[in-house]
């Protein structure tokens, strides 16, 4: 069954899964999602780039109650979920986290993965990305 | 030299949950009308308004039940910054001599639980929303975390600042939640987004502030101890800085829009955040007010936690920090909260904060607003 991304944009590759971001050709800055102007420079020569599957945790929580729409909450109902930023060296990402909140720690090695979202119209899943421990060291 | 603004009256309708069928609009009219009064001034005298509300209408509507004067009114939504944005363009607008008595007001009346934002109004598509990455109580408690970490603070200290706040809010007649907590009652209470309890972060609440500007040589007469709006700046995000609702940060640091408004105040006020004696910080949450107190210049990184376990940041200390219980003790109704800020720091000023004055009769104070999506204003008020 192949997945669906919940927005095309998002994805290099969904299998295996990687980001796709932006780099600007003026001074190198890289965005994610891609966009079309530089927060930096304001230089507007972006070129799509994939992203590092693999960094560090920069920072986290757990998101212990449901939000607000426009959250859209998994066919079997709302659980609390990770949330954090992971350091992919040229690039600092907000991402979705899986794994056990007991064991996050600052700095902890961390993988790309996909995180399923609810079926889509054909059944298949419609995913997003997260980020996992990767148990190892970066 | 540029036109001096002081501010020479005030009003407040207290933030809360009130009446389902009290408007917000209606208590900005309330509050409008308490800083009239207070100023000793009428509507039709005043010539310039600003009004800001982020969810509960039009605020130049409020000319129908104020009195149709045809006075100029301009609308500001800023998020929380509102209220600063709102009193800079007043003041900007007697210092352009457009008047020399002008009103700026503020309300709001939000549902119940936390901010529901939506993405095409932050520049982002769908997919940021519905996969629960939009909500502002992730990006606080992940700030505080990483700020926490980075300078070796304790997160007891949230619960330290929160305990505080509401210890305020008991002093305050007029504020929300005015029954004080132990720091083991909110380090113990519902976890929201950990390291964050329920009672560490503010509550959306409702209510109105307002208050009367007028030009520095009409100031004398129209009031006792005007205090004057010695700065007011406002700043947006630059590159870097960690900001609400950002999908990704470059990994090189860059400073938030709180430091650039805050050292543009001191520099145009011609003091230094070692002169400030009461201060009002943006509290969203208590981390909120820990990570503001150094973006501002009151301390460095990191000497939060000596101060704080000095209780040095309540009334009694050497620099009070949200002395009316701040938005922990409030909530913040977005569009009124800054002028609610100002209003403190008046009455600080004016030695008329009833059980919550600082002992030592402040003459100079500050206040900081922060907002969504990486926006600030502040200001220098002295006495």
């Amino acid at each position: 069954m192949t997945a669906t991304a919940v927005d095309p944009a998002l994805f290099s590759s969904l299998d295996p899964p990687r980001l796709a971001g932006s780099a600007c050709a003026s001074c190198g800055t890289v965005t994610f999602p891609a966009q079309a102007g530089c927060a930096k420079c304001t230089g507007t020569d972006l070129a799509r780039v994939e992203l590092a599957d693999r960094g560090t945790l920069w920072t986290w929580t757990v998101q212990a109650i449901e939000p607000k729409a426009p959250y859209h909450p998994p066919d079997d109902g709302f659980t609390p979920y990770g949330v954090g930023y992971v350091d992919l060296g040229d690039v600092i990402v907000e991402s979705r986290l899986l794994g056990d909140p007991a064991g996050f720690e600052i700095g902890m090695a961390m993988r790309l993965t996909l995180l399923p979202l609810w079926p889509g119209p054909d059944g298949s899943p419609v995913v997003s990305y997260a980020f996992e421990p990767s148990g190892g060291s970066t | 030299m540029s036109t001096e603004v002081a501010i020479v009256g005030v009003g407040l309708h207290p933030f809360g949950r009130h009446a389902p069928d009290l408007t917000g609009m209606t208590m900005g009219a309330q509050a409008s009308r308490l800083a009239l009064a207070d100023a000793g001034v009428n509507w039709a005298d005043i010539g310039y308004a600003v009004g800001g509300s982020n969810v509960s209408g039009k605020p130049d509507t409020l000319v129908g039940v104020l009195g149709l004067t045809g006075v100029p009114f301009v609308n500001v939504r800023n998020g929380c910054a509102t209220a600063g944005v709102a009193l800079a363009t007043a003041a900007n607008a007697i210092r352009a001599g457009e008047t020399d008595l002008a009103l700026v007001v503020g309300f709001d009346k939000h549902a119940r639980g936390a901010f529901a934002a939506s993405p095409a109004d932050y520049g982002h598509a769908a997919w940021y929303g519905e996969t629960g990455l939009m909500v502002t109580t992730q990006f606080f408690a992940m700030k505080d975390r990483r700020y926490l970490h980075t300078h070796g603070l304790k997160d007891r200290l949230l619960a330290q600042v929160a305990a505080k706040a509401f210890r305020c809010g008991e002093l305050n007649p007029s504020a929300w939640r005015r029954t004080a907590l132990s720091e083991d009652e909110i380090m113990g209470a519902r976890v929201i987004n950990a390291p964050l309890t329920q009672y560490m972060l503010c509550s959306p609440s409702e209510g109105a502030a307002a208050v009367v500007l007028a030009r520095g040589d009409r100031a004398a007469d129209l009031c006792e101890r005007p205090v004057r709006l010695a700065a007011v700046a406002k700043r947006t995000r630059r590159f870097g800085s960690f900001e609400v609702f950002a999908p990704w940060l470059p990994p090189e640091a860059g400073h938030s829009p709180s430091v650039d408004a805050a050292r543009a105040v001191f520099a145009a006020s011609g003091l230094s955040p070692a002169d400030v004696q009461v201060a009002q910080l943006q509290d969203t949450d208590a981390g909120a007010e820990i990570y503001h107190m150094a973006e501002t210049g009151l301390c460095e990184d990191g000497a939060q936690q000596e101060l704080i376990d000095l209780n040095e940041t309540a009334p009694t200390g050497r620099l009070p920090v949200n002395t009316d219980g701040g938005c922990l003790a409030n909530g913040e109704p977005v569009g009124a909260s800054g002028l609610r800020q100002v209003i403190d720091i008046v009455l600080q000023l004016q030695g008329r904060a009833g059980a919550r004055q600082v002992a030592r009769q402040p003459r100079v104070g500050f206040t900081h607003v922060y907002g969504a999506p990486g926006i600030s204003a502040c200001t220098v008020l002295t006495a």
